[in-house]
């Protein structure tokens, strides 16, 4: 089970046959990834890894008899249009993966794809995995056990480590999904909590925060105006950032007067999430909670 | 990208927002002789740091002789850690009122957004800390743009007269416009001020270019390094992402998250960050080897610390960057590497058969790197 994805979710990749497509699309379908079709304009009619490659998102779907959910790998410039094509034909979730794309055609994307209720899970997301079922995304599968716990982070690499030290102390996790490192994603801390809050197979959800934007704040309040709630713990990277200095992501900068460290720490804490000093506690805190 | 406040002016200009009339200088001279023509002048420095007025970075002057002694002061002065090269000489504006007023976009309900303000003049962080209430916030719908009321909501807000409404929509649609054809991530104009005698002005402009969007604007491409000290540029040339810090302990890590995290648990084991240092993922040992030489051979840096957690890069091909690294430097800096996930045990291989030791844990890493630097310190 897990939350958005499983097992039986049929999968589009578009940007099939570019390198990065191409090498997830076969660790993807090691994985058990559903994946029925690939989509590169100007490449129809070829294969990759088996999988048959359309000139157009709408020939896939005819092909393929539906598709649930596609992962984006088209570079950046091209990106837009490959989202715009996904959501016309009617796919209701999109993983994109892609990093560098304009902060306006995230604004509009994201607001096109709200209107005609499609989820999009980043941009600049390591993607989403419901563990021992399926996997969009790029992230090494190995690392994750399965298990109890919902994943929902804003970085890729931290995950990882977050995850090994959860196995270390024998904690699975359900579903793990990166919302994304630019400033501007599909989704927040509070839509993912939300889906986390409706599946049986989760007992309690790590959220894994940076500094810039209020993202963490809002959840925080949102989490303290509940009645019925699962536990929550957090881990917040970015305490000894500079403020004014992107770090890396687009989205983790302080400006503006917001999106420092002590902010974000002490709303999850007023609202009841204890904060790890370090991800190697993340796992002591859950003990406590659970 | 910031651009400096000269360049934000002519923008404003080009669209019809009206600014102060002024003339860009670099020598003594030249503002002396922009003095002549404006009469009394605001002498201002063009530097992209923040704060430039308290730390002394604008200066007035009434007469062409005051205002060669004021330049001769600014010019090559350092701001804020910032060198002033140019300076920007404007009349002066008799005004009444400072007003806040900016374009931006607002990431949690990913929109854009007008913020107004009566409390021009102050640091829009200030604002935001202390007098929230103060702020009027706009909302602008991506998919459909500036309309017309927004500029009758911001007016009844500042409590501009109702002949001067035409004004702030003319400033609110070109702020729009701006903010689309130059890909802005914020236009401001703080202070935008009312004259006396009445009438909108923006005495101060601020544009920033959303990063992701420069290879549509080759003007600003080319320029876009300015802002970052030389190490910051080496790095961003060879493609990783750097940050200096003011810490003695280098470090280098892939993904900003881990990072971040890295730097964060340097600093609670009581040990400081020299940089963020983040190698990019599927980092080649061409990569890795020159991230490694830059922070041994940076002055400050005392302990190399390296937290590699692979997922799409490979340990192996951080190794061999690591032992090309040091093969090509004289730096007998102690370095603490702790290396995870594919291709682990072949990276550790390499880098045991050259006597490094290796960590599994980062906690364990991060400690040790600590010790040694604080008995290199204390030694």
């Amino acid at each position: 089970m897990g939350i958005l994805v499983d097992k039986n979710t049929k999968v589009l990749v578009q940007g099939i046959t570019g390198r990065e497509g191409s090498f997830h699309t076969k660790l993807m379908l090691e994985y058990g990834t559903r994946i029925v079709a690939g989509v590169t304009p100007g490449k129809g009619g070829t294969n990759v890894h088996d999988v048959p490659v359309y000139d157009t998102v709408k020939e896939a779907i005819k092909e393929s008899r539906g598709i649930d959910a596609s992962i984006i790998f088209v570079p950046a410039r091209f990106a837009p249009d490959a989202i715009y094509e996904a959501i016309d034909n009617g796919i209701k979730l999109i993983v994109v993966i892609t990093e560098g794309i304009p902060v306006h055609e995230e604004l509009k994307f994201v607001k096109y794809a709200r209107e005609h209720s499609t989820i999009i899970i980043g941009p600049n997301t390591p993607g989403i995995m419901t563990v021992g079922e399926t996997k969009l995304g790029i992230m090494p599968a190995h690392v994750f056990k399965k298990g109890r716990i919902g994943l929902v982070s804003r970085s890729g690499t931290l995950t990882y480590e977050i995850a090994r030290e959860l196995g270390k102390k024998n904690y699975g996790v359900s579903t793990v999904l990166g919302l994304g490192g630019d400033p501007v994603t599909g989704l927040n801390f509070i839509d993912v909590y939300n889906y986390f809050m409706d599946d049986p197979h989760t007992d309690a959800v790590v959220i894994i925060g940076e500094i810039g934007g209020d993202a963490e704040e809002r959840f925080a309040k949102h989490y303290a105006s509940l009645r019925n709630k699962k536990p929550v713990v957090a881990y917040i990277a970015g305490k000894t950032a500079p403020p004014g200095k992107r770090m890396g992501h687009a989205g983790a900068i302080i400006s503006m007067g917001m999106g420092d460290y002590a902010s974000k720490r002490k709303a999850l804490e007023e609202a009841g999430i204890p904060v790890a000093d370090k991800p190697s506690e993340i796992p002591l805190l859950l003990d406590k909670v659970l | 990208m910031k651009l400096y406040e000269y360049e934000a002016k002519s923008i404003a200009s080009k669209y019809g927002i009206p600014v102060p009339r002024g003339y860009l200088a670099s020598s003594p001279g030249e503002v002396a002789d922009a003095c002549k023509k404006l009469g009394e002048v605001a002498i201002k420095s063009q530097i992209l740091v923040g704060r430039r007025g308290l730390a002394g970075g604008i200066k007035f002057a009434k007469t062409p002789n005051e205002a060669y002694e004021v330049a001769k002061q600014l010019l090559g002065s350092i701001i804020r850690g910032e060198k002033v090269e140019k300076l920007l000489v404007e009349e002066k504006i008799c005004i009444e009122k400072e007003y806040y007023l900016s374009i931006t976009i607002d990431r949690a309900e990913k929109r854009i957004i007008y913020l107004v303000s009566k409390m021009g003049g102050v640091e829009i962080e200030e604002l935001v800390k202390q007098h929230p209430e103060a702020l009027l916030k706009i909302p602008v719908d991506p998919l459909l743009g500036y309309r017309p009321y927004m500029s009758r909501i911001a007016a009844k807000f500042l409590e501009i007269p109702k002949g001067h409404w035409k004004e702030l929509h003319n400033i609110m649609n070109a702020m729009y416009k701006i903010m689309i054809d130059y890909d802005a991530d914020l236009v401001e104009f703080n202070p935008l001020a009312w004259k006396c005698g009445g009438g909108l002005i923006a005495l101060d402009a601020k544009i920033t270019i959303d990063d992701n969007s420069l290879f549509k604007h080759p003007e600003f491409l080319e320029k876009a390094h300015r802002e970052l000290s030389e190490l910051e540029k080496l790095a961003k040339s060879i493609g990783f992402s750097y940050v200096e810090l003011d810490g003695d302990i280098g470090i280098i890590c892939n993904g900003a998250g881990l990072t971040m995290a890295t730097m964060d648990l340097v600093a609670y084991y009581g040990g400081k960050p020299a940089n963020f240092l983040d190698i990019g993922g599927g980092a080649s040992k061409e990569r890795v080897r020159k991230a490694v030489k830059i922070l041994l051979e940076h002055p400050r840096v005392k302990v190399l610390l390296i937290n590699i957690f692979g997922g799409i890069t490979r340990c192996d091909e951080v190794a061999k960057g690591i032992i090309e690294a040091l093969e090509e430097t004289q730096s007998k800096k102690p370095i603490i590497i702790r290396l995870l996930g594919t291709n682990e045990e072949e990276g550790r291989r390499i880098l045991e058969s050259r006597g490094l030791q290796v960590f599994t844990e980062a906690d364990d890493a991060v400690k040790k790197a600590v010790e040694i630097t604080k008995s290199i310190n204390n030694s």
